[in-house]
């Protein structure tokens, strides 16, 4: 069956017909050019979600004075430039939802996974072209849903991106309307575009490998990709119900969550995090795979344990579905499932753990190139390490009662959640010149690194120390407590580093646009890597290949004895010149 | 030097002890595993001449450290165990009980008053201000009025959400007098901030005394 589905790609003539301007780069059903699109929204978002981060830090190290730059905000928004606290609640939300919505999915699994899938394992295009169009439009409509929530009157939700009934399910609560009901439909819409897209990723992957292309053959950004897709397509429709049931609340006057109607607060919860939990690891495993790939490419060494990296992705995908219970451990829960929970939370680190040591491993013995997209997927390994320990004293149940929603978990969900922009810039320095043809300049990549690393670093480690301290998250004002006064210094050393954090980013927007006008033309394969999409033209014309190329081995044969140059792509036939080589 | 807020409860030393346990592992295993890349990226850095190890893995070694952080998370879940189910499962019987109820943005705070029944004449209601007597054990029944809301003391490594609709029992024991604060810790609207109260242990002669003063007399 597969084989037929396969057949049928194969012959697929490999030049089109020219296509006008609207159809190569607005309604296009070409994958690459898709995955630039969202390339593209998540890049525009990531501005915005970085600027709403910057003017909360500025709140919390200067309490109620003047943003620089802000004055312009009309009331009740701003005052004159000062932060009151219901637009402090409405920038800590729409940033979080920002950044794992608009941000993370987009670049990582919308990005990602649309250009590099059909390529990598050698074909064409997606399975279904038109739908993976539909699905970017989808996901469009629902940014400019989103940021449209900025504008209506009572400004955009308030609720925290995990939008706890009853706080969201009633206007009254929050003084936000029409923003909460946008923020619901949005990601409604969402959920209908990442559907959409998984099931193109998915059928795909099964269905279109190149001949030789077996699944323990494909790259593990390929494997993190296909697993992310599985838990996309199980995980979104439970959002997308318990989404649909909250807008009945606010709009219909039913009751799921509200008790005075018989409804239960708690259902919101389990309802969320079992959607939450797996998509955490969706917004991590394409990461997770991206730097395997990377740190493989740039040690000039195979992977080690392959097997056990796939193995360990596909443990994950399972466990995912019994970890949610522990971000309720203190929400009236009963206690006996707390203990599951922190059962099944402490088993699921195993598999992080044997990533983290397999990356280790691939490092040991390797002959290290250190370029830019290498040091990123290095920071992404080094953030990973301290979000991944960092989860273990939460995991203990008795300790999360003391660190739970202080800024302890802000400091862990940012070392992985925002850990995973080191993976992001590493893939986009990497695959730069197979997406749009040019080379990025090396020395602002450098530079671009060493003052992230720096910065994020600087912003979110020290955050452990107020967590501790016992310092609450999604406060607007930490001088209103005196038990707070002592840590405030603190605060104030996290906002400079942020503000830094973020104009750490300059160099990689001069370089981005700098490089996709003037940018030193890429060849095929500039980093002498063995995966499919290098031996395809940089940028890959429609249809990517030539010919649909043949697989002979896995993707991370570099330094193999059989061949003289440190790399054998997957693709090439060795022939008598190799058989010629094992004879010395 | 300690970064963790003083410790003035009978079972925040456990939590303190398992936060430390946690810390030296977590501080252990970041430490080598750090050391560790940073030798690899010196010693393995690209020079001339020299080529990459040709290796898929090593079966025993993949083994060795699966198997070592697992014994390590299970051993830490079973420490963790017994703490818990000593603060959440087996509440020792109450000297003391007050019921607060959390609303839009205050703790309401009701006293059972000299009869020790709720929901009677003589109950005495405060907002945000919780008395209590050191050494006694101190049943808080909380109750949410609209919001959820998040029952939060520092000090006596105490937190426990509060939810429309439930009844959640949550106890204390504390061993120091003094005046303690009570936020909350879960986002219940634009007041969130600020939202606060007064744990305030007293002595047993100090108690006696407030209680005289403030409930009402029979």
């Amino acid at each position: 069956m597969s084989d037929s589905v396969t057949a049928q790609a194969h012959a697929v003539p490999a030049h089109h017909e020219e296509l006008g301007f609207w159809r190569t780069y607005v309604f296009s059903t070409d994958h690459k050019m898709i995955g630039r699109q969202f390339l593209f929204l998540g890049l525009f978002m990531l501005i915005i979600g970085g600027l709403l981060a910057m003017m909360m830090r500025w709140q919390l190290a200067w309490p109620e004075t003047e943003i620089p730059l802000m004055s312009w905000v009309p009331e009740p928004y701003m005052y004159g430039g000062i932060l009151p606290p219901p637009t402090y609640n409405a920038f800590f939300t729409m940033h979080a939802t920002i950044m794992i919505f608009f941000v993370v999915m987009p670049i990582m699994v919308g990005c990602f996974g649309n250009f590099l899938i059909p390529l990598m394992i050698g074909t064409r295009d997606m399975a279904f072209p038109r739908l993976n169009m539909l699905s970017f439009w989808v996901g469009l409509m629902s940014g400019l849903v989103m940021l449209s929530s900025f504008f209506v009157p009572g400004g955009p939700a308030a609720s925290g991106w995990t939008a706890y009934a009853p706080l969201s399910a009633q206007a009254a609560f929050t003084g936000v309307n029409w923003g909460q009901h946008l923020w619901i439909i949005s990601l409604i819409l969402l959920g209908i575009s990442s559907l959409m897209g998984s099931i193109n990723y998915i059928t795909t992957i099964v269905n279109m490998r190149a001949p030789g292309m077996t699944y323990f053959r494909m790259p593990l950004v390929i494997w993190s990709l296909f697993i992310t897709a599985i838990l996309l397509l199980l995980a979104l429709p439970v959002l997308t119900a318990a989404l649909a049931m909250l807008l009945f609340d606010r709009m219909f006057g039913t009751s799921f969550f509200l008790p005075a109607g018989g409804g239960e607060p708690l259902l919101w919860q389990h309802l969320f995090w079992f959607f939450g939990h797996p998509e955490v690891y969706v917004l991590v495993l394409p990461a997770m795979g991206v730097t395997s790939d990377i740190l493989s490419t740039f040690s000039r060494k195979p992977i080690f344990g392959y097997h056990a990296m796939a193995f360990s992705m596909i443990a994950i995908a399972f466990l995912s579905w019994v970890v949610w219970g522990h971000h309720m451990f203190i929400s009236g829960m009963n206690p006996l499932l707390g203990t599951a929970f922190m059962m099944s939370t402490m088993v699921i680190a195993i598999p992080s753990a044997i990533k983290t040591f397999n990356w280790l491993g691939t490092l040991w013995g390797g002959s290290i190139r250190f370029t830019s997209p290498m040091l990123f997927a290095l920071g992404f390994v080094s953030n990973f390490l301290i979000g991944g320990l960092s989860g273990i004293f939460m995991a203990s149940t008795p300790v999360d009662i003391f660190i739970h929603d202080t800024y302890y978990i802000v400091a862990h969900f940012h070392y992985v959640v925002a850990g995973i922009i080191f993976a992001l810039f590493a893939a986009i320095y990497y695959w730069f010149p197979k997406m749009f043809g040019r080379t990025m300049n090396e020395a602002l990549g450098k530079t671009h690194f060493v003052l992230t690393y720096t910065f994020f670093n600087l912003t979110f480690f020290p955050m452990h120390i107020l967590g501790v301290g016992g310092h609450m998250r999604r406060i607007y004002n930490p001088t209103q407590y005196d038990f707070l006064q002592p840590l405030q210094g603190i605060n104030v050393f996290i906002t400079m580093s942020a503000l830094l954090l973020g104009l750490s980013q300059l160099p990689f927007i001069v370089n981005f646009i700098g490089s996709l006008i003037t940018g030193k033309k890429a060849e095929r394969n500039p980093w002498q890597a063995n995966t499919l999409e290098w031996t395809a033209p940089s940028p890959p014309p429609h249809g990517n290949y030539d010919a649909i190329p043949v697989v002979y081995r896995g993707p991370y044969e570099y330094s193999s004895p059989e061949v003289k140059e440190d790399w054998l792509p997957q693709n090439r036939q060795l022939g008598t010149e190799a058989t010629a080589a094992r004879a010395h | 030097m300690s970064w963790l807020p003083e410790d003035v409860s009978t079972f925040g030393g456990e939590i303190d002890r398992l936060f430390y346990i946690i810390y030296y592992i977590t501080g252990a295993a970041f430490i080598l595993v750090t050391v560790l890349m940073v030798l690899f990226l010196v010693l393995y850095r690209h020079r001339e001449g020299r080529r990459a190890t040709y290796t898929h893995g090593n079966t025993a070694l993949e083994i060795t450290w699966t198997v070592i952080p697992a014994i390590v998370f299970v051993s830490l879940s079973f420490m963790s165990v017994s703490t818990w189910g000593k603060i959440k499962a087996h509440a020792p019987p109450a000297d003391v009980q007050v019921q607060v109820t959390a609303k839009q943005f205050n703790w309401e705070i009701v006293y059972p008053g000299p009869d020790g029944k709720f929901g009677t004449e003589d109950d005495l209601q405060v907002d945000n201000d919780l008395h209590v007597p050191v050494n006694k054990v101190v049943h808080v029944i909380l109750k949410a009025r609209d919001v959820i809301h998040s029952f939060f003391l520092p000090n006596l490594r105490l937190k426990q959400d509060a939810v429309p609709g439930r009844d959640i029992l949550v106890w204390f024991e504390a061993v120091k007098p003094g005046k303690y604060e009570l936020p909350c810790a879960e986002l219940c609207g634009f007041g969130h901030s600020g939202m606060r109260g007064w744990l305030y242990v007293h002595s047993p002669e100090e108690y006696a005394k407030w209680v005289q003063e403030t409930w009402p007399q029979k």
